[in-house]
């Protein structure tokens, strides 16, 4: 198959923000997730958890609850503005100032009209879900001490709301605080220091479950305001509280990383009477867990260590499959990473800056599994702030290297790049056409003639470049009306073809030259988490966060003959067990049978000239291969070439002079920039 | 030793309208080794290339203005700074040519001084105590300032120090005659306030001098009255610690000040032995007060000493080898050198560490040796329970001050002498003592000389046990104590003087080889002869134990060419047996072992060991092999606390004696046997070093295997896919 040299990129300082809120809606099966740089991230769960849309986060806003009423997402942050988001556009659809001082808590009634939040000044705020807004209602009895939780009973008469030493219970009706609560503080040094009550569960029954920074998880009567049982779970805080559905599991996150899980069951056989009995611990994370949901199947965790944690319960499962297999979501499901092929530059997408590097050089040849001798090491170039409060939504960078554009939720920026030597200056474009307002994605044509932004709607603006002026061409709008945002975008190496997938899973192919739309992929049931043209055969390639790989012929207007084959056949099991998506697909020029794919943990090249495997064969090869005679060797080839010494990928592209760039973020690099966790007693220490 | 090079003037000073002034108020380094930037007591700063004694450049203020702080060099920025009228904050560059175009920043409150140190960000202290980082001040000239002293506290002296990435600013304060040292830390930012001891006079300290050693603070200061004490400061401080703590000191040296007190003196420390003191009167010359003297705190001596001409001001500072002192009318500039000496280098290779510390810290009680008694060893027990015997007989007689016994030791009988010693020496306080038993002891010395029917050997050890004394400062006592046969007190001696010579070591040494057995077994020697009991006693039990047979012979039975031959002159019978049995008596062994442990230099010890004659050194030889044979088998177990030679310390004598004797043992018929069996252990350890370093390739060779993880940012690799 042969040798590719490899620039293995480590010097891209991605930092995930930590998670600080989610909220599930079981109704439409996605989880938002809100970090701590005010971005919030939507999740499909019935689609492998693919991450479907990211709404950029904005200096000035934070986010310290979510909540979702309908398929309307709200959030409410210290900022003290209660936000709803527009999920089409991706964007706040408008922010209210809820006059209460910072906001700790929001969560609905199950009714869906109500909002309730709670203020640092000590109010309960009841908001009105209105059509197309949401209007303040009243305050409940104002307290001393902020609000820091909030849960509804189920019936939305009563609220119980977790305060500083206590809990209070209020009548929503009249808004009369009816109980009060008092929770024990630590002990011994702790006793001089409050105890917060970070979350609180008011079930059905009129049972209030309790988590506060002692340490404790409380189970409380809340009609006589009577403490039923206390379990002292950590040392440290418990922040998060989740209940399930039928309300026989709650499940409490803690400062030390665990996910204790309580279930009310008797705690003996053939005894009737049932209690809250702690049963299970998890430990996936290495801090705080700040967010937790427990959804049908699984606990979903959160916290300062970045990752996303799907936990599946396994009682829930009859058999092993890969939704009962432990996922954790690191990275984003975009790129961030983006590669000028014939300059041989990298661009890197923060979101607060842009970061341009050039790859270093080395003209020595090596045997495979050298390293090379460096010539010139890589340079940073450029490093480009945002204007504005707004982050970074999506970035690009021209393949001749010569032009570099980014868009916040508010404003598109284009500069000109021009290096000569080690000299590189960088003009801002001025007076871009005012349609270019914002954008979910940009692109540039491969002869840098074009820029491509995905407006609102699923539609694309044509922009033409040159160097004295740019242009508005034209909308290309599908025929579909889908008003989703469109997620990925590609266009063809001959300038003709541009292609667009959006969150309803529809993929569009333009006619650039003619500027219409040429024709609709037939809809597949799960999005495309990547997808490329062909620089020769303008085939479309489509990987879908199910693992399915599809290859349409976009000249025909058809599945091309090997998709065809492929599905018959169907993929490798190893291949549809991988749990991280694909989000990376290009092609190799010299040789067109080639294509190459990357998910997180591996990268893979398709030959399509060699036949494909079956169940039966070994599928992960390499090593044997290697092990094999020049002569042994074709038999046991097919067509997926994995290859896994390279872990934690961001992005791999091939340049122009058939190397590969391959953009690794190690795990352990961003473990060692958190902060330190609580310190835990380990034994003999 | 210590030496002070031929000096020479950098600058010419300006003669201040007042005497008492200097015309200096600062030296400091440049960003060069070479440099030093000079700022005088008015207006100037002068940076100066010192090798050359020529200025490279010079600042000035304006006329009516007035530098108040010395300038120093921003190793960072590789500016200058400076104060000028207490508020006004200049930095300039190296090219700037006046410096009132320099940037200037006023700030709110009258500064002390600005300090800068390689690795360090300036910073700068107040006349209030309050400290910030220059680069923070400069940000926001016009913050406001605290007072961190009280109303009547001024700073005295000041400096900086980096230690470990520590940033830390030391000044010492002076209230109402009380003296204090605060010691304020960066990241985090902690201030730690030391009460230092008052000196009975009341007066306060002329000089003070920091240094860093051993993640230690030390500092070093000079007393009217020529006491310099030392005190420590852990770089990582007692974190937590609130209020005043008392800084304990120790008493380093105590300075001949001649008639008066000094007047204007400064010590600074040189390194851990040594100290620069200027303007003190030279011990050994008539008048003046106004000399550089180089001191060796171990030994209390004088090392190196030089009149400068004209008045000396009491500065002196110590930049990179070279002393810079302001006298008369000049700045003079003069190289040193502190080479350990010979004895101190060896302490290190001969005493164990825990003797050697106890040992260096001799002259100076320290609440270490009284609270946890460092020595655990007999001395001190047997000064206990004299003490105590005597305590209860003193209760009877009323008890002689020290000059009473120095007259009594003239002319008394030896019994009261004894008794009047002892009397002394287990009532007087350590520090008293200290200054006592030197004259005690050289007094004693002196009468036995004269008298040789007086000898005191009971006074004698417990002046000699209150670890007070050394050789130096008696230098015939070990001579005389041999000249008596007193072996207790040589063993002493030898046990508890840091700095017997070479000469005098190997007279004791072939006294020791060459007294017959009998004649030792009869001495009482100190009993902590554990280490040879346990030796003879595995030598009696003999044979082989358990299958063990000596390295020596397991390795010449597999050379075929050699036959063991043993020693000629023992029992030609019993081959083996002969390596068991030790071939000196046991009192005889412990005093050599003594010999063994004493400080030594192989130069200056080679030429002495000449002396002995062929049968000592076969003797001495036979002796060490027999050590160094059960050493490893029998008594590695044991606590090193035990005064027992290393085996380091036994190789290097086995060296030492071959190397002076090596052509005579050859010739002598005697040695062959002890010579060969010798050679075969060295190539006994030749083998197993050669075997060592096959392993080390192999160990090398894993490494190598295992390719330490790429963990760079960038590479370019070649993969190969199939």
């Amino acid at each position: 198959m042969g040798e590719f040299k490899v620039h293995r990129v480590r010097f891209f300082d991605y930092m995930p923000a930590a998670i600080r809120a989610m909220a599930f809606n079981a109704h439409t099966e996605r989880l938002a997730l809100g970090r701590m740089d005010g971005s919030v991230e939507i999740f499909n769960f019935a689609d492998h958890y693919f991450q479907e849309k990211v709404i950029p986060g904005k200096d000035s806003r934070s986010i310290e609850a979510l909540c979702w009423v309908g398929g309307r997402l709200f959030s409410a942050g210290l900022n003290g503005e209660v936000t709803e988001y527009d999920l089409e556009s991706l964007r706040p659809k408008y922010s209210l100032e809820a006059y209460g001082g910072p906001i700790w808590t929001i969560t609905s009634n199950s009714q869906g009209a109500h909002l309730a939040i709670g203020c640092e000044d000590g109010t309960v705020k009841l908001f009105e879900v209105l059509e197309e807004s949401i209007q303040f209602e009243r305050n409940l009895d104002r307290q001393k001490g902020r609000i820091l939780s909030i849960s509804w009973h189920p019936s939305g008469a009563q609220i119980a709301a977790g305060m500083m030493d206590m809990i209070r219970v209020f009548d929503v009706p009249t808004g009369r605080a009816v109980q009060r609560l008092l929770v024990d503080r630590g002990f011994g040094g702790s006793k001089s220091r409050e105890t917060v009550v970070w979350s609180v569960v008011f079930l059905s029954d009129f049972t209030i479950i309790s988590g506060d920074s002692a340490g404790k998880v409380q189970v409380w009567d809340g009609h006589t305001g009577t403490l039923v049982k206390t379990h002292l779970v950590t040392k440290w805080d418990v922040l998060a509280l989740s209940v399930s559905k039928d309300e026989s599991s709650v499940v409490a996150g803690t400062s030390e990383g665990t996910v204790i899980q309580f279930q009310f069951i008797a705690p003996t056989l053939q005894q009737q009477d049932k209690e809250w009995v702690r049963t299970r611990t998890f430990k996936n994370h290495t801090h705080d867990v700040r967010a937790l949901a427990e959804i049908e199947t699984a606990i979903v965790s959160g916290g300062m260590d970045t990752q996303l944690v799907v936990r599946p319960l396994l009682e829930k499962f009859d058999e092993r499959s890969h939704a009962s297999a432990l996922r954790k979501i690191h990275f984003p499901h975009r790129n961030l990473v983006f590669c000028a092929k014939k300059a041989g530059l990298l661009l890197f997408q923060f979101p607060g800056q842009l970061e341009l590097w050039r790859l270093g050089e080395s003209d020595g040849h090596g045997k495979p599994g050298d390293s090379l001798p460096l010539k010139r090491k890589p340079e940073k170039l450029l490093h480009l702030k945002r204007k504005g409060e707004d982050h970074i939504c999506c970035s690009a960078l021209s393949s001749c290297g010569g032009w570099l554009a980014y868009s916040t939720m508010s404003s598109v920026r284009l500069y000109r790049l021009q290096t000569d030597n080690n000299d590189i200056s960088i003009t801002k474009v001025p007076k871009l056409p005012k349609v270019l307002r914002s954008a979910h994605q940009l692109c540039f044509s491969s002869d840098s003639s074009k820029l491509f932004a995905a407006s609102s709607q699923s539609s694309v603006l044509v922009i033409a470049l040159s160097q004295s002026e740019c242009k508005y061409v034209h909308t290309l709008k599908p025929k579909s009306g889908s008003r989703q945002p469109i997620h990925l975008m590609t266009n063809s190496v001959d300038g003709k073809w541009l292609s667009t997938a959006n969150s309803d899973c529809e993929i569009h192919v333009y006619n650039v030259q003619k500027l219409k739309l040429h024709c609709i992929v037939p809809v597949y049931g799960s999005c495309p988490s990547a997808m490329g043209i062909h620089p020769t055969t303008n085939n479309l390639t489509m990987v879908h966060a199910d693992q399915q790989i599809f290859e349409y012929s976009i000249v025909e207007k058809q599945y091309t003959d090997w998709s065809r084959k492929l599905q018959k056949q169907g993929l490798h099991n190893l291949w549809l067990d991988r749990d991280t998506p694909v989000t990376h697909v290009t092609f190799n020029p010299k040789n067109p049978e080639q294509i190459l794919l990357h998910d997180m943990h591996m990268f893979c090249i398709i030959d399509q000239s060699l036949p494909l495997p079956d169940q039966k064969t070994q599928f992960y090869n390499q090593m044997t291969l290697r092990s094999l005679s020049e002569q042994g060797r074709p038999s046991h080839l097919h067509a997926f070439k994995i290859c896994k010494t390279f872990q934690d990928l961001l992005s791999v592209s091939l340049l122009d002079d058939q190397s590969l760039v391959m953009v690794e973020r190690p795990l352990l690099a961003i473990t060692s920039q958190l902060p330190a966790p609580v310190r835990q007693k380990k034994f003999a220490t | 030793m210590a030496t002070l090079n031929e000096g020479f003037t950098l600058c010419g000073l300006v003669q201040t309208p007042s005497a008492s002034d200097s015309a200096i108020q600062g030296i400091e380094l440049d960003g060069d080794s070479d440099h030093a930037v000079v700022t005088d007591s008015t207006r100037s700063v002068t940076l100066y290339k010192v090798s050359d004694q020529k200025p490279l450049g010079s600042w000035t203020v304006k006329q009516g203005q007035l530098l108040t702080c010395p300038a120093v060099f921003n190793f960072q920025t590789k500016e200058y700074v400076v104060v000028s009228d207490n508020k006004v904050i200049r930095v300039w560059k190296d090219e700037d040519l006046s410096l009132d175009k320099a940037f200037k920043a006023t700030v709110s409150a009258d500064v002390w001084r600005v300090h800068s140190a390689p690795g360090g960000e300036p910073v700068v202290l107040f006349q209030r105590g309050a400290v910030r980082l220059l680069d923070s001040l400069l940000s926001a000239p016009q913050q406001p300032i605290e007072d961190i002293l009280s109303e009547e506290e001024v700073i005295r002296w000041s400096t900086n120090i980096v230690a470990e990435k520590q940033h830390f600013v030391l000044f010492m304060t002076e209230q109402k005659g009380e003296h204090f040292l605060y010691a304020q830390r960066f990241n985090p930012n902690t201030l730690q306030k030391y009460r230092l001891e008052g000196e009975d006079s009341g007066a306060p300290p002329l000089s003070f001098s920091a240094s860093l050693r051993d993640k230690h603070i030390n500092l070093l200061y000079l007393y009217p009255n020529g006491c310099v004490y030392q005190s420590v400061v852990a770089v990582r401080g007692p974190v937590g610690l609130e209020g005043v703590q008392d800084l304990p000191r120790s008493l380093r040296l105590r300075l001949p000040v001649g008639e008066g007190e000094l007047g204007a003196a400064s010590a600074v420390a040189l390194d851990e032995a040594h100290v620069a003191v200027v303007g003190m009167p030279h011990p050994s010359a008539r008048t003046g007060k106004d000399f550089l003297c180089i001191w060796n705190t171990n030994f209390q001596t004088l090392q190196a000493g030089r009149e400068m001409v004209g008045r000396i001001h009491g500065q002196v500072w110590c930049y990179l080898g070279k002393l810079f002192v302001p006298h008369g009318k000049a700045l003079s500039v003069i190289p040193y050198e502190c080479q350990k000496c010979s004895l101190a280098s060896a302490l290190g290779k001969l005493r164990c560490a825990g003797i050697a510390v106890s040992t260096s810290s001799v002259a100076v009680p320290s609440w270490n040796t009284l609270l946890h008694g460092d020595q655990p060893q007999g001395p001190t027990k047997i000064v206990d329970t004299r003490k105590s015997k005597l305590r209860r007989k003193g209760q009877s007689a009323p008890a002689l001050t020290v000059d009473q016994v120095l007259e009594l030791i003239k002319t008394g009988p030896v019994e009261e002498v004894q008794r009047e010693v002892e009397a002394l020496v287990s009532r007087g306080d350590a520090q008293d003592l200290q200054l006592s038993v030197g004259r005690l002891a050289c007094h004693l010395v002196a009468r036995s000389q004269v008298e040789t029917a007086f000898y005191a050997p009971g006074a004698l050890a417990q002046l000699v046990q209150t670890q007070c004394l050394c050789h130096s400062v008696c230098p015939d006592l070990l001579l005389l104590a041999l000249e008596h046969k007193d072996y207790f007190l040589c063993q002493l001696c030898l046990q508890l003087f840091p700095d017997i010579p070479e000469v005098v070591t190997c007279a004791c040494l072939k006294t020791f080889i060459s007294v017959p057995d009998g004649d030792v077994e009869m001495v009482s020697l100190e009993p902590d002869s554990v280490f040879m009991e346990g030796l003879l006693a595995a030598g009696a039990r003999g044979g082989q134990q358990n299958g063990f047979s000596p390295p020596l012979f397991e390795e010449d039975s597999c050379d075929p060419h050699h036959q063991p031959k043993p020693p000629q002159h023992q029992d030609k019978k019993n081959p083996t047996l002969q390596l068991e049995v030790c071939p000196v008596g046991l009192h005889k062994a412990v005093l050599l072992n003594a010999v063994l442990q004493t400080p030594y230099s192989d130069n200056l010890l080679l030429p002495h060991l000449k002396d002995l004659n062929t049968q000592q050194v076969i003797l001495f030889l036979q002796y060490l092999q027999f050590v160094y044979l059960k050493y490893p088998q029998d008594v590695y177990t044991q606590t090193a606390g035990l005064r027992s030679p290393t085996m380091t310390q036994i190789i290097d004598w086995v060296c030492l004696l071959l190397d002076a004797h090596f052509m005579v043992l050859v010739m002598a018929p005697d040695a062959k046997g002890l010579l060969s069996s010798l050679q075969s252990f060295v190539k006994s350890q030749l083998k197993l070093f050669s075997e060592l370093g096959q392993i080390e390739g192999s160990l090398q060779q894993l490494h190598k295997m295992k390719p330490s993880k790429d963990i760079s940012q960038y590479s370019i690799e070649v993969i190969e896919l199939f």
